[in-house]
């Protein structure tokens, strides 16, 4: 597959999203910069995380409107594959690509530690990888990560199957205690109607290697290159 | 002309930043305040004299990049 990473002024986790696809999955990957609208016909999109715009007005509220977002809502019209991670999810929101909103985590604290989360969907090209229910642990780091939607919106997306993670604790049980940002149902990442367009607050580029200690992003993108 | 736009969160959405704020209130001894809700003004300099077309154009702006119709809710002041 050929993948653009896209680079919004502020990404920072542009590098992790690159060495990722070329060093450890042997992809076809290069940046696009924001002001470019040419995806040189990539198959696969990533938004990466960091804090584009410096997270002015609203996170990801400034980078839905730069150039290189119109060519990535046609690709995903298309049927191309988008995963937006953690900034990048907050900037599929905002450009309409995916409901809902990701607001201030609701104890007002920056979380940044690693955390359970669960894979409620494995019918999914972005999970067909995983076992059904499976526990994953991967590293968040986020301010404004809470996922909020209205009651409609909620229920829409339950029975659309598109909750695609949820926190967790360690025996895989959705609770309060191992929600760490408030989100609405524990919801960690979602995908839309048509299944092509992933967003998710945790990192699952910082779990893609075993010298970092732990492996369980990578079935993300497995799931999707196998399924290519 | 001179526009306000203030955007605030709705109240369906949970605002802690309100929450710590209103508890703050609370601990300076004035526990009349109820709630608190944080939002933000925008104020733009905007050229054109027709109220009515200035006014759709602030609509826009406002819906378009000001706030999040999923979160907020806005208003706007012209003068």
């Amino acid at each position: 597959m050929r993948w653009a990473v896209v680079q919004f002024p502020g990404s920072n986790c542009d590098q992790d999203c690159l060495y990722l696809l070329q060093e450890v999955l042997k992809q076809e990957a290069y940046y696009v910069w924001h002001k470019d609208s040419d995806l040189k016909n990539a198959d696969g999109i990533v938004l990466p995380g960091g804090f584009s715009y410096g997270d002015y007005l609203r996170c990801g509220a400034i980078a839905k409107l730069s150039p290189v977002m119109k060519s990535v809502v046609q690709a995903a019209n298309e049927g191309k594959i988008v995963v937006g991670i953690c900034n990048g999810f907050q900037v599929l929101c905002e450009s309409g690509l995916l409901p809902g909103a990701l607001i201030r985590n609701k104890n007002l604290k920056f979380r940044c530690h690693q955390q359970l989360i669960r894979v409620e969907n494995t019918k999914t090209r972005f999970t067909s990888k995983y076992e059904s229910q499976a526990v994953l642990n991967l590293p968040i780091a986020h301010g404004e990560g809470s996922y909020f939607a209205d009651p409609s919106t909620l229920k829409s997306i339950a029975q659309n199957k598109q909750i695609l993670f949820r926190y967790c604790s360690e025996e895989g049980s959705i609770t309060d205690f191992s929600n760490p940002n408030g989100a609405c149902e524990n919801i960690a990442g979602i995908c839309n109607t048509k299944g092509n367009v992933l967003g998710l607050m945790p990192h699952p580029e910082r779990a893609a290697e075993s010298a970092l200690g732990c492996v369980d992003g990578l079935g993300i993108f497995q799931s999707i290159i196998n399924g290519s | 002309m001179k526009a306000t736009i203030i955007v605030t969160p709705k109240k369906s959405v949970l605002d802690p930043q309100g929450e710590a704020v209103k508890n703050a209130i609370h601990q300076q001894g004035m526990d009349c305040v109820t709630h608190a809700r944080i939002g933000k003004i925008i104020e733009l300099d905007i050229s054109g004299t027709d109220v009515t077309l200035t006014r759709q154009k602030l609509e826009k702006i406002a819906l378009e990049v000001l706030s999040n119709p999923v979160i907020e809710d806005f208003r706007i002041e012209l003068e």
